[in-house]
């Protein structure tokens, strides 16, 4: 199926990219290591294990902003865009492919990440695991989508996280709720806005790239 | 002058506007008991709730007209969409304000994340003043037709889910000791929440179409300012 082999030359592209140049990643590993470093100085003495769980669902959002911003960065610097539209492959599979390739980026933040917080703050168990393994995968559509359009403008830092911020709240309720054992039904709501906003963002993207 | 910029239709949208207003605003202080528990403070709740109930109805005609641009390429309905939002934006920020009266009023605190409707509008009311910064940083075109379609279709998605989510984190964060008001109204109550809010969606369609004509103008004046430059 082209769509798909699409979709993987894609990914596979902007994990090459990445592996070469070795930007990104690195710097979402310090970014996540430091913000946890900050965030034990920003809780109060005594202040209990959920406070520092929403710190670190915090810390998790804001690595993501960091891939996120970088995602589109050789497309634009490159004239890629226009490239791209112009291929033979679908528009959304275009979005398949980055977000994979940011899911897989956002994959290895988080394998440094919950250990290091494990060890600053206390443990980390299979909920919450889980819960950053759903909150990753929506906020890889949800950004990359986000991701293009801030790209078409021209306060494209500064546009991200005003997109972004308001669609990442649902994922940090379901996230907390989740990691704190609220139930499984935290688990569950990540489960639908992850179908939701994917199957949108998968529907959409194409009028993002869109001249006309 | 203003027969020329509106059309007769919207003069009488005006008008329904201007009456069924009146009437709301005699049945809110003149007919309508004063309740036993809040006292008159409650009277907020006939200007409130319909606010915020037509601003989800502006951010949904938004996204119809977004839908539109996308799916029939409609040459008005980007404009269309863009003035439903701007009003859905200011009845928005309007649900705020009262919302926050009435909690003064009520709780004595100006904000309660315990408060669904509040804290629902805040992440809706971010996300639709995010969409002007979009709007604004691309240059005008079909491009920045498209993008805004897609992002005002995406914050009608957002309001269930973030209702879904906001309902979800009441449960864990903060537990629910003051229970909403249902529709177990008095008949006298219901009636004139029905008026006011009849009243505050004539007052969005009048709005929004004295808005529509006025950028209607603009654009044609910048046609002809481009045609004979």
């Amino acid at each position: 199926m082209t769509y798909f082999s699409d979709v993987a030359a894609l990914a596979r592209k902007d994990v090459l990219l990445e592996l070469r140049a070795k930007e990104t990643l690195p710097s979402m590993l310090l970014f996540v290591v430091a913000a946890l470093a900050i965030f034990h100085f920003a809780l109060p003495h005594g202040s209990g294990h959920v406070a520092a769980l929403g710190l670190l669902w915090v810390a998790l959002i804001f690595t993501a902003l960091l891939a996120l911003t970088r995602a589109f960065v050789a497309e634009r610097e490159q004239g890629l865009f226009d490239a791209l539209v112009l291929a033979p492959c679908d528009r959304s599979a275009i979005w398949l492919g980055k977000a994979l390739a940011v899911l897989l980026f956002l994959g290895c933040a988080e394998v440094v990440a919950l250990p290091a917080f494990a060890v600053f703050f206390s443990g980390v168990d299979a909920r919450t695991v889980a819960a950053v393994a759903l909150a990753d995968v929506g906020i890889a559509a949800v950004g990359t989508l986000l991701g293009a359009m801030a790209v078409a403008g021209r306060a494209r830092e500064l546009l991200l996280p005003l997109l972004f911020l308001p669609l990442a709240m649902p994922i940090v309720v379901g996230g907390v709720g989740a990691s704190a054992g609220a139930g499984g039904r935290f688990l569950l709501f990540l489960v639908l806005y992850d179908a939701v906003f994917s199957l949108l963002a998968w529907a959409s993207f194409e009028y993002v790239v869109a001249e006309t | 002058m203003l027969r020329t910029l509106v059309s007769d239709r919207v003069a009488g949208v005006a008008a329904l506007a201007v009456g069924l207003t009146a009437v709301a605003l005699a049945l809110i202080f003149f007919y309508v008991p004063t309740d036993g528990d809040q006292g008159f403070s409650q009277r907020i709740f006939y200007f409130h709730v319909p606010i915020a109930l037509t601003s989800y109805a502006c951010f949904g005609w938004g996204a119809w007209k977004a839908l539109r641009v996308l799916w029939k390429r409609d040459p008005q309905a980007d404009l269309e969409s863009y003035t439903a939002i701007h009003q859905g934006v200011i009845f928005g920020a309007l649900t705020l304000i009262t919302g926050s009266i009435w909690a003064r009023a009520s709780w004595g605190v100006w904000w309660s994340w315990g408060e669904d409707e509040l804290v629902l509008f805040l992440v809706l009311f971010l996300f639709y003043c995010a969409y002007f910064m979009l709007r604004y940083s691309v240059e005008p075109g079909p491009q920045r037709e498209n993008l805004c379609a897609v992002y005002a279709l995406f914050g009608v998605v957002l309001i269930p889910v973030s209702f879904l989510a906001i309902r979800l984190s009441k449960q864990f964060i903060h537990p629910v000791v003051f229970t909403s008001h249902g529709p177990q109204m008095a008949g006298s109550q219901f009636f004139t929440f029905c008026i006011a809010w009849a009243a505050m969606l004539a007052i969005f369609a009048t709005m929004y179409n004295v808005e529509l004509a006025g950028k209607r103008v603009d654009a044609h004046l910048k046609e002809l300012r481009e045609l004979l430059a």
